[in-house]
């Protein structure tokens, strides 16, 4: 499989994860020191099952967890020109692309999906920090309009995953105008009435945060995810003196008025659901498992090829 | 006068020349000026040279420039009936930004910018043009007091960028920028900018996101400083020069791109050799970039706003 293909071809992806066989079994929780065997940090959303602490997890993964028996379609992103400065620092930006694509398997930082969540359809965009720390470049900017531009067209609310560590330098000048460019996506969704709840991970910085990622109807983040425009070693430069504890974390900036609830990921698809179908006006969710919706209870095609999941059907709001 | 480093050859020449003609004022009858102007014109040889091939990061020196005419200078010179308004209704006023009413070619419209300063003591009043949550705030109030009735809104962009402060994030710098580039796409008014200075990342596209963009020929605009993105990407502050030369932000590239409509040409030797024509020169770009927009229905000119930046950098610098 190469990224070309997941990528341009929308798909319903599988109940099997990408990659198999990670490279290591163990991860070491880079917060309590325990070492976590991959199947069970898998099972818990990357979250440290003896702290807590929320570790990255990619759009793929989450999506996965996040719709209805883990089934969603790609949103198609319009590529962007590569390279649009041709820009050269001690390595050629096509060359930092290439490799990025190699190890995470994605074409770009932002994965943009439509499905189902307590069969409530919605549209999602999730930022990938794991490529390029997730920075804002052409990709992220036309993914967030793609992304708005779906849930439009569908009459969906749109749930947007943020993650970034700032602007994708190698794109200079054009990355600054996804801040704008992003800005216009979510006007649009606003004068479709249409709800757009952020939910802001760890790191979530610069340019992303100054843009989309501050605009939402509801604003969750994780908890202990760095948001923040200026990140704190800058202002500890800036300023010459140490910042409190927990400074730009989500519980401060929960306290200073800048967030509507900090919300563990494992409590956030069910949070999700009350939300978008509270704003959406539909009754509550059926608080139960339930099964994949409609006619891909009994299919499970891997193929590219397969069915495309029901469309939203009487819930549109 | 203060010189820039690549200056240094044209400090000695120029430094001459006044040197005799001291000498001159002291001894009545001692005749330099020959000799003076014969170094006039071998300095002015030299400013055209310089000006003509300034690299990207000579032309950042030059765009910060001390001596470089400012938001305030700008708004003296080219404004009438100039009456500021202060505060964001919520926190305080931010002095790194300047706005209000007043009145171009006599006709009514808000003007807004970032000042630097020009002394110690104005620097630190006006926070070295950094704006800290309330600055985007009150912008965001008198870009709705525009709006509501009908004027047309002009903003001087003069920025290192938003101010890094413990404050400032504590009381939303995130927020207060995003909702101030909102606000610009919002507007049913014309929206026109001028990049006099220093572009600087988000402080300056939360002003900037307008139907027409100017910058005048050595000022700057980029989402990082060049020392900021060496310190990243070549793990060496002092790599600025490669740096600035990479982001391509100088008028010349960020026309290339689309991201600058018109280029203000300075006068030789740049803005600070003399900001009065400086000056004119952006009067002369804002006047006509209004009567272009003038008469225009409100939703067409917010619309054709919103698409030019849903469009841009599709080409890169094919643009
Ligand atoms: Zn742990």
């Amino acid at each position: 499989m190469n990224w070309i293909s997941n990528y341009v071809r929308p798909r319903i992806n599988s109940i099997f994860s990408r990659r198999e066989v990670p490279e290591n079994l163990w991860t070491k929780c880079d917060n309590c020191g325990t070492m976590l065997f991959h199947r069970e940090l898998a099972d818990n959303l990357n979250v440290c099952t003896n702290c807590g602490h929320h570790m990255p997890i990619t759009p793929r993964a989450r999506f996965h967890a996040l719709f209805d028996g883990g089934i969603f379609t790609e949103v198609e992103v319009p590529e962007p020109i590569a390279d649009p400065l041709q820009f050269r620092d001690q390595k050629k930006y096509t060359d930092r692309l290439r490799d990025a694509r190699k190890t995470t398997g994605e074409a770009e930082a932002m994965l943009v999906a439509e499905g189902e969540i307590g069969r409530t359809p919605i549209v999602a965009a999730a930022q990938d920090f794991t490529f390029m720390a997730g920075s804002m470049g052409m990709h992220v900017g036309n993914a967030v309009i793609a992304a708005s531009e779906r849930a439009i067209k569908l009459g969906r609310p749109l749930v947007l995953f943020s993650a970034a560590g700032g602007a994708r330098m190698q794109e200079g000048i054009l990355s600054l105008m996804q801040m704008p460019r992003t800005t216009v996506a979510v006007q649009m969704l606003k004068e479709a009435r249409l709800p757009y709840i952020v939910v802001l991970t760890h790191p979530t910085t610069g340019g992303v945060t100054a843009s989309y990622a501050m605009l939402g109807d509801v604003q969750i983040a994780e908890p202990n995810a760095l948001i923040c425009f200026a990140g704190p070693r800058v202002i500890e430069q800036t300023i010459r003196e140490k910042l409190p504890e927990g400074f730009q974390r989500a519980e401060y900036l929960l306290d200073h008025g800048m967030l509507d609830r900090v919300t563990p990921r494992g409590k956030l698809r069910e949070e999700l659901i009350r939300i978008t179908r509270l704003l959406t006006g539909q009754p509550p969710a059926v608080a139960a498992e339930l099964p994949p919706p409609g006619p891909v209870e009994t299919t499970v095609d891997l193929g590219g090829a397969a069915r495309k999941p029901a469309e939203a059907t009487d819930t549109s709001p | 006068m203060n010189y820039l480093d690549f200056e240094k050859p044209l400090a000695e020449i120029e430094g001459k020349a006044e040197e005799l003609r001291a000498m001159a004022r002291a001894n009545p009858g001692m005749d330099v000026e020959k000799e003076a102007l014969a170094l006039d014109k071998k300095a002015s040889d030299m400013l055209v040279s310089l000006y003509s091939g300034l690299t990207a990061w000579q032309k950042c020196q030059v765009a910060r420039h001390p001596d470089r005419p400012h938001c305030k200078d700008y708004i003296e010179a080219l404004f009438t009936e100039y009456t500021p308004l202060s505060g964001d209704r919520n926190f305080a006023d931010d002095l790194s930004v300047m706005g209000g009413l007043a009145r171009f070619d006599d006709r009514p419209v808000v003007v807004i910018g970032h000042e630097k300063g020009h002394d110690t003591k104005s620097r630190i009043e006006r926070n070295f043009g950094m704006a800290r949550p309330e600055g985007y705030r009150k912008a965001i109030r008198l870009m709705d007091l525009a709006d509501r009735f009908g004027l047309p809104v002009i903003t001087l962009i003069d920025t290192p960028g938003a101010y890094p402060g413990k404050g400032a994030e504590e009381r939303g710098q995130s927020e207060a920028i995003a909702r101030s580039t909102e606000k610009c796409l919002s507007l049913t008014v014309p929206l026109i900018s001028v990049i006099i200075g220093e572009g600087g990342s988000g402080g300056a596209v939360a002003f900037a996101t307008a139907n027409r963009v100017a910058m005048l020929e050595h000022s700057i605009y980029s989402v990082i400083s060049p020392e900021g993105c060496a310190s990243i990407l070549w793990k060496d502050a002092e790599k600025m020069r490669e740096a600035a030369e990479a982001l391509r932000l100088t008028a010349q590239h960020l026309r290339d791109l689309g991201i600058c409509d018109v280029i203000v040409k300075e006068p030789l030797g740049g803005a600070h050799r003399n900001p009065e024509a400086a000056i004119a020169g952006v009067g002369k770009v804002v006047g006509r970039m209004l009567s272009d927009l003038a008469g225009k229905d409100g939703k067409a000119i917010r619309d054709s706003r919103r698409k030019k930046f849903l469009g841009m950098g599709a080409k890169g610098l094919a643009a």
